[in-house]
């Protein structure tokens, strides 16, 4: 979906990207993560054309983003940043109709779409349409940034630390959202962020970038468990990067069939694998039932069970 | 213990008082001709003096209370009534001091009256400062005071006044250099709007170029008026005696085509430069947002930035209305028209009258232009 090989940004003579290879399949969620200034964010910035590259081709979608027409190119692209950006003197619907405006879809197809897109965000309750960004609470601001960016259903999204000024709650629950949504409608997700936890949570795949280079490129299991140099594994926190990883996948996953006895200590199956190792540590067992709503035992998580190499 | 809580109010209020007292409130002649004889408020309103003396007293003791919102609006309010009362007594006065003296007789206004309307002024400005009121607010205020002024004048209180009786000795022409004045200021605010916006677009995404545009400006800035206009007579002469055609469209070295020159090229100083600060204020999130989504750069300027720089552009046409409404009164000199004319006039023939028949509707146009913008600027602030 997007291609680039050998890309370069040069500013003053120095190397920002430094002829970076990278091929990103379609429908994934790819996160690029690394110290600020390692050119994560220029990178995310060439493919839309915002930057153009010095040296190198970038194609997406089938198109050599030189040769096409920026503002053409970026229609097609959904684009999110950290402070949302919305359009200050816009309503809530305006804002997310900007793309679709531009493209020229008639007024009722683009009314069904924002309507669409406020329930899809989850901010479906009384005039949000109608309101002002200012009347918006951060996180709000920033799901209203999301609708925006998917408004004219672009293959492809862009998000350059999209959640990076947000309460650490509130960012979890976009996290969350953001998962769902990639769920929902298969997206190719291309995320920037200096945040482990967040790469580690969200991406199927991380590439670990340090002076505009590639230093690691792989799974957050591989990336968590066996990192190359000492910068990533500084960066993914040591021996605690394990316990990073728990964030992703839930105890449904890895659970096993039930066994003869009912356990004492239980989980749901919803919960994350973070919460069973922590019940664990608190309940003193190894070994968890897994109860449904209901109360009947549907399988067992053991400590063992959380190795990432048991993980799917 | 009594202390005191607006010294500002208090001095207003001494001087007011003070100056009313000592001085002459109207100033009576049989004629042009000679000089008149000073007549005091006591002698011409005496129920005026009982009001204005208690509303003085009234102002001054809300001076050692605590200044709250609602003692200045209360102060706000009794200096309002001052300020009627005092415009009151002067038209009561004249019309009394008409009917005792001889047709040919005029009254001006004396220095106590000045005096106590400056006092009365400055202290209303203060207050509505201290008060912190909206641009609403304000505006209301000036609206309520120039209402009171208009509603006045228009009921005939002022007519045996002489500034009234040079009205009507010259009613034709004021209004012919009254529309000739607004019509001055209107053109010259749409023509700098014309070039203002586009060279502050233009110096904005070429901050050199912007860097040598105010240079020149503020070069243009510094010339005095008189001398800006009578720096344009001569090119401008040679301009239209080298091109007939422009003497026939009405260009030549005096008259309007210079004065507007001229007031255009003051007002592109704070309209380019409140334009570029209003571009500048955009948030650069919300410039990167837009470009991302694919808006192309004038789609960006104009349904983007524009709109978010409105209201310190307008707060830029505020500035240029209002000292464009002022230069204009020079622009008389070069032949322009305007109320520049009777002011010019009034001084030849020493008539002071005639003076403030040019000066007082200037300040009252200023007036009504600094409301005007400031309510359109309140008015978008509140759609951020």
């Amino acid at each position: 979906m997007i291609t680039l090989a050998g890309v370069s940004k040069i500013y003053d003579g120095l190397r920002v990207v430094d002829r970076l290879d990278l091929d990103i399949a379609a429908g994934s969620i790819c996160v690029i993560v690394g110290p600020s200034g390692c050119g994560k964010s220029t990178t995310l910035r060439m493919v839309n054309a915002l930057i153009a590259a010095d040296e190198g081709r970038i194609i997406v979608n089938g198109q050599d983003v030189r040769e096409a027409d920026p503002a053409s190119l970026r229609r097609g692209i959904g684009y999110v940043i950290q402070s949302a950006g919305l359009f200050p003197h816009w309503s809530i619907a305006d804002n997310i109709a900007t793309v679709p405006r531009l493209l020229g879809w008639p007024r009722d197809r683009i009314a069904a779409r924002v309507a669409e897109l406020i329930r899809l965000v989850g901010l479906d309750d009384g005039d949000m349409a109608q309101r002002r960004p200012h009347q918006l609470s951060g996180g709000q601001q920033q799901r209203v940034g999301v609708a925006r960016a998917l408004a004219a259903d672009p293959p492809i999204l862009l998000m350059d630390e999209p959640f990076g000024a947000l309460d650490p709650v509130t960012r979890r629950a976009l996290q969350d959202e953001l998962i769902a949504i990639h769920r929902a409608t298969a997206k190719t997700i291309v995320l920037v962020t200096h945040d482990m936890d967040e790469a580690l949570k969200l991406g199927e795949r991380i590439v670990v970038m340090e002076e505009g280079r590639i230093v690691q490129d792989g799974s957050p299991a591989a990336i968590a468990t066996a990192p190359v140099n000492d910068l990533v594994r500084d960066f993914v926190g040591g021996e605690e990067a394990a316990l990073r990883l728990l964030a992703r996948g839930t105890v449904a996953d890895v659970m096993r069939p039930p066994g003869a006895t009912r356990q004492t200590a239980t989980i749901e199956p919803g919960a994350t694998l973070g919460v069973a190792l922590a019940r664990m540590v608190a309940s003193g067992h190894g070994e968890l039932g897994v109860r449904d709503e209901a109360g009947r035992e549907i399988g067992v998580i053991a400590l063992a069970d959380l190795a990432p190499g048991r993980r799917p | 213990m009594m202390v005191v809580r607006n010294w500002i109010l208090l001095l207003a209020a001494l001087a007011a008082t003070a100056s009313l007292a000592a001085f002459g409130f109207l100033s009576y002649a049989p004629n042009r001709i000679v000089p008149g004889v000073a007549r005091s408020l006591h002698e011409v309103a005496g129920d005026a003096v009982t009001v204005l003396a208690a509303t003085a007293l009234a102002l001054a003791l809300l001076c050692f209370l605590p200044q709250r919102r609602a003692v200045l609006l209360v102060a706000a309010a009794g200096l309002l009534m001052a300020l009627g009362v005092l415009l009151f007594a002067a038209g009561h006065g004249a019309t009394m001091l008409a009917a005792t003296g001889v047709p040919a007789g005029r009254t001006s206004l004396g220095p106590a009256f000045w005096l106590a309307l400056a006092a009365i002024c400055l202290a209303l400005i203060d207050t509505a400062e201290q008060a912190g009121l909206s641009a609403l607010g304000r505006s209301l205020l000036i609206g309520a005071a120039l209402a009171m002024l208009a509603g006045m004048a228009w009921s005939g209180l002022f007519d045996n006044l002489s500034l009234a009786r040079e009205y009507h000795a010259h009613t034709d022409a004021f209004a012919l250099e009254f529309r000739r004045h607004l019509t001055l200021v209107v053109l010259s605010a749409a023509i700098s709007g014309a070039i203002g916006l586009p060279l502050g677009v233009m110096a904005f995404r070429d901050p050199r170029f912007g860097q040598r545009l105010f240079g020149v400006l503020g070069i243009v800035q510094t010339v005095p008026s008189i001398a800006l206009f009578g720096l344009l007579i001569g090119p401008l002469s040679l301009l239209a005696s080298t091109f007939p055609v422009l003497r026939q469209v009405g260009i030549s070295g005096i008259g309007a085509a210079p004065a507007l020159i001229a007031l255009v090229l003051y007002s592109l100083l704070p309209l380019v430069r409140n334009t570029v600060a209003g571009l500048r204020s955009v948030p650069e999130s919300v410039v990167e947002a837009a470009s991302g989504s694919g808006m192309r750069a004038a789609q960006i300027m104009r349904q983007v930035m524009l709109p978010l720089a409105l209201p310190v552009i307008l707060s830029g046409f505020r500035i240029v209305v209002i000292q464009t409404i002022g230069l204009t009164v020079v622009a008389a000199l070069i032949g322009a028209g305007g109320l520049g004319t009777f002011v010019f006039q009034g001084l030849g023939q020493n008539a002071i009258d005639l003076v403030l028949l040019g000066v007082i509707p200037t300040i009252v146009l200023a007036l009504a232009g600094d409301v005007l913008f400031s309510l359109a600027a309140a008015n978008l602030t509140q759609m951020p």
